[in-house]
């Protein structure tokens, strides 16, 4: 994406809301060769610039999920890092970090270059890969961090699995601090939830389907908790689901401990009544749980106590999920659905402000992992959002740019939708009227 | 717009044919040596059952009685819709070469009497079948004749024969009524 | 036009309390079939069953085999081990072929929970569950009612403890929808490890010593403990599960009243059931076996109750 040559983008007119900056009102932003040139109030149209109007939309810093599955390299059957890079830009993200459970796994430079790489070359969201923290994802190895890092790594995770080896995971956390990146944790007790399908709990008893019980998360999170207080490195739990979760990880930050915190759309607007009728569309790892957890978690994100919202966007071809429950893959796609679930479940119920769901989406994402963007400051990243945060739609997972159709909001009418984004000042993705 | 359904036979008419009924089964077989009443559910055991008790007064003799639920052994299974309520069939003691005289309230196409006679044969080989009916209404689809008819009447088609039987329906009577009305009528 | 339980048999947990009676109704006189010397009635002739297996079952397998053959409908035996993944050929594939083949009903037993409702959603022909994983038993719970029917009359107020591994049981998981759908009382006994964490949610009461349930029940139906659940390290042993929770004559003599005995089967003697309790005079559970026919026998033909489109072209008078 060449910077020169490129047209002024003006958007005018939009509500424009920046945490970063503590603004809100409506007004311009101007964009000029792929950054922010010009912030707020009523800019002029330069000559010969792109005129975007944004009137009654939301203009906001490009929105950034730090938890998906590309699946390339070893699965282009079900995504690449094209498909997903083009569905992330079709729910307004700029930029995703993709998590390294490929294969092989992204456990050295090569093949953190490689998936840096394609991203770029998709041109839609920017790619940001994670590497894994032991080598095949095995723990028992520690990956070359540092070179993975040199390579553009931006993050580090053993996500699908635990890191077992209380160990394994404070080296990492010791060791990452070098590079001043965050280790990521999929907290998950193994022998608690083995063979587990669901949630524990009165709806496994009547489906007859073993269940993962809250507890096998929340052992891991206090452990991680414990381990960053210990070594002073920073842990980012991914995907929390449970009311005590939340509850650890207030009592870690309480204590300045090092912890950040993320949350799925998912998880904060469905219960596992949603996987009556053995529906495989609502399975995946960490499971839906009850309408307490729930509660909990959209307290944490108004409160801090969870830092991000994130999707954990994971493709399945149709016949894996086409199914006996308990042999179905985990997982359920989310970049095109999560702006909407997010105003429809927070924002429209007022759990949270603009503001803040802005700040979960875009600024806290870019500051946690120490990505560029997260903010419309002049001279930053032109990566910039625009959204409707009210106009309702139902989903048709037909129309995804994601190869995966894995999504349990298939029919659902939801409130808010991306509207355009901007990468780079390039309009990278514009919603059909 | 409603008729009143035709009377056929009263109570006490019902009476007297069900002796005479009575009558033409024990000359038919000679006395009661291995004769075997069934009724057919269900108002074919309410008659089996009165018949049975004339002939207790008669003879002296209580002549054994079976009840056959021809429901499993219909033609019209695959295409009657909902599952037609099964009654129990209980058949006393074996019913090789003993003489069965099937009772019915109304003969009319015939098709139950041939399950009736499918079904028997499963459960052995009588010496000879006879059949005594209360009603006969014609309109016969299949080859099956009554050995011993109460009354031959002549209906119309998709008219309807009520019989009522003390037992069940709380008075006796044979009506004729046209399809649109409910079982009802009057003695 | 669909029959009174509607196109399949999936699970007790949806039927209601009038559809249950009508199966309990339909199968009291057909017991009377197994009782002739030609044991058969025509009503299903021309009918194709298959029987598909996904796991070892002689007991299950030998009584909806019995009640096919005696309703005259041609039976057909699928055996598999294993889910999808391991066979190779997935459950939809299995179920689309043998459509093609144009058969009228599927009995499926399956390893996984949800396998028949999975298998009815897919295919035409009726779907019987003969077990599902830990999910239902139907025709299990079917036949446990009837025998506790024709011993107690009405099930109203009537007080039946379930006994065992109820957290892997699809059996006490149907007999615990069918009891409380008549009205019965209902309790579970076993060791806590063994019951689901959430239990009482679905209107049962729980008994921690075998004592209490005994003191407690009209009727025992006691499970199966499989060799499993102590190598998973559930329980310890074999030993100490009969010391803490064996029905054994000792503790029902000290019972204040005569007690039903039930067992799916099949026994661990000496296990979950003592032989002289197995054996003794309170226990059904070889009328368990024999109602068990005649329940399979009411559901093939409550659910075999006419095609629409047959009726339709019937009147219509084209054969």
């Amino acid at each position: 994406m060449s910077a020169a040559n490129m047209r002024d983008l003006l958007l005018k007119g939009g509500r424009v809301v920046d945490p970063s900056q503590g603004l809100d009102a409506v007004g311009d932003v101007l964009l000029r060769n792929g950054k922010i040139e010009a912030c707020g109030g009523a800019l002029g149209t330069p000559d010969g610039a792109e005129v975007m109007d944004c009137s009654g939309l939301v203009v906001s810093p490009g929105m950034i999920d730090v938890h998906v599955h590309l699946r390339e390299p070893g699965r282009e059957d079900v995504e690449t890092i094209k498909t997903g890079a083009h569905s992330a830009a079709a729910g307004g993200f700029t930029g995703v970090c993709a998590m390294p459970n490929t294969k092989p796994v992204t456990d050295n430079q090569a093949t953190v270059g490689f998936v840096k790489r394609q991203g770029e070359a998709a041109g839609y969201a920017r790619v940001y890969p994670y590497g894994a923290i032991s080598l095949g994802q095995k723990g028992e190895t520690l990956a070359e961090l540092g070179e993975m890092v040199g390579a553009g790594a931006v993050a580090f995770s053993d996500d699908g699995r635990p890191v077992e080896s209380a160990h394994l995971m404070r080296t990492a956390l010791e060791y990452a601090r070098t590079f001043n990146v965050p280790v990521a944790e999929h907290c998950e007790d193994m022998s608690l939830a083995r063979g587990g399908s669901m949630n524990e709990g009165v709806m496994s008893a009547r489906l007859g389907l073993k269940g993962i019980p809250a507890e096998a998360e929340e052992i891991y999170v206090i452990r991680d908790i414990l381990l960053a207080k210990r070594t002073g490195g920073h842990i980012h739990m991914c995907h929390l689901s449970t009311r005590g979760s939340v509850e650890l990880v207030r009592w870690g930050k309480e204590r300045g401990i090092h912890v950040t915190a993320e949350v799925c759309s998912h998880h904060i607007s469905l219960t596992e009544d949603e996987v009556e009728g053995y529906n495989t569309n609502a399975k995946m790892n960490p499971p839906l749980r009850t309408q307490s957890d729930i509660d909990a978690l959209q307290e944490g994100l108004a409160d801090g106590t969870i830092d991000l919202l994130v999707t954990d966007h994971a493709p399945h071809h149709y016949d894996e999920k086409e199914r006996e429950f308990a042999d179905a893959p985990n997982g359920i796609v989310g970049l095109e659905t999560a702006l909407g679930v997010n105003c429809t479940w927070l924002l429209k119920t007022g759990v949270l402000t603009m503001t803040q769901l802005v700040n979960a989406m875009s600024c806290l994402p870019a500051k946690v992992f120490h990505l560029p963007g997260g903010t419309l400051s002049a001279g930053s990243l032109g990566d910039v959002t625009v959204f409707d945060p009210v106009r309702e739609w139902t989903v048709n997972a037909a129309d995804f740019k994601s190869k995966g159709r894995n999504t349990p909001y298939g029919g659902r009418k939801l409130f808010g939708q991306a509207r355009a984004t901007v990468v780079g000042g390039h309009v990278v993705y514009r919603a059909p009227s | 717009m409603s008729k009143k359904p035709t009377i056929v036979l009263d109570a006490r008419a019902v009476d007297r044919t069900l002796r005479r009924m009575a009558d033409q089964i024990l000359e038919l077989n000679d006395g009661t040596d291995r004769l075997i009443i069934v009724g057919i559910l269900r108002r074919g055991v309410q008659l089996a059952d009165r018949i049975v008790k004339i002939i207790e007064t008669q003879e002296g003799v209580t002549v054994p009685r079976g009840a056959l639920d021809i429901t499993l052994y219909r033609d019209d299974l695959q295409t009657v819709g909902p599952r037609p309520v099964v009654g129990a069939t209980h058949l006393p003691w074996t019913i090789d070469g003993q003489r069965v005289v099937i009772v019915d309230d109304v003969l009319y196409t015939g098709r139950t009497i041939r399950a009736a006679l499918d079904e028997l044969a499963d459960f052995g080989r009588p010496a000879r079948i006879a059949l005594a009916v209360l009603i006969d209404r014609g309109g016969r689809e299949l080859p099956i004749h009554a050995d011993i008819v109460g009354k031959r009447i002549d209906v119309v088609e998709g008219q309807r024969v009520d019989v009522f039987v003390e037992d069940l329906d709380g008075k006796e009577g044979v009506f004729v009524a046209d399809p649109a009305e409910p079982p009802s009528g009057d003695t | 036009m669909k029959g009174i339980l509607g196109k399949d048999l999936l699970g007790l947990e949806q039927l209601t309390a009038e559809q249950i009676n009508v199966v309990l109704d339909t199968a009291t006189p057909l017991k009377e079939i197994s009782l002739r010397q030609i044991k058969k009635v025509p009503t299903l002739r021309g009918m194709t069953i298959v029987n598909l297996f996904f796991e070892a079952s002689t007991r299950t397998r030998i009584s909806f085999e019995f009640a096919e053959k005696r309703l005259s409908a041609d039976t057909v035996n699928v055996a598999s081990t294993g889910s999808s993944v391991s066979k190779g050929e997935t459950l939809v594939d299995t179920a689309r072929n043998l459509e093609a083949m144009k058969i009228d009903m599927v009995v499926i037993r399956h390893p996984a929970s949800g396998a028949a409702q999975f298998l009815a959603e897919r295919i035409e022909s009726n779907v019987i569950n003969a077990g599902d994983g830990m999910h239902e038993h139907p025709t299990q719970g079917l036949l446990d009612l009837l025998t506790l029917r024709d011993r107690f009359g009405d099930l109203k107020g009537r007080r039946i403890c379930i006994v065992g591994d109820v957290l892997h049981s699809r059996v006490a998981r149907s007999n615990i929808w069918g009891l409380t759908k008549l009205g019965a009382e209902v309790a579970v006994c076993g060791p806590r490890s063994l019951l689901p964490n959430a239990i009482e949610e679905m209107g049962v009461k729980v008994f921690q010593r075998i004592e209490e349930a005994i003191e407690w029940a009209e009727a025992l139906n006691i499970l199966r403990l499989q060799l499993e659940r102590m190598e998973a390290g559930y329980i310890p042993s074999q030993r100490e599960y009969n010391r803490v929770f064996g029905v054994t004559r000792e503790r029902l003599e000290r019972a204040p009243r005569e007690l039903l005995i039930l067992h799916p089967g099949p026994m661990n003697r000496g296990v979950e059931i003592d032989s002289d309790v197995a054996d003794g005079p309170h226990s059904v559970i070889l009328d368990q076996v024999t109602n068990g026919v005649a329940i399979r026998m009411a559901v093939l033909y409550l659910l075999s109750g006419g095609r629409p489109e047959q009726a339709i072209v019937a009147k219509a008078g084209v054969v």
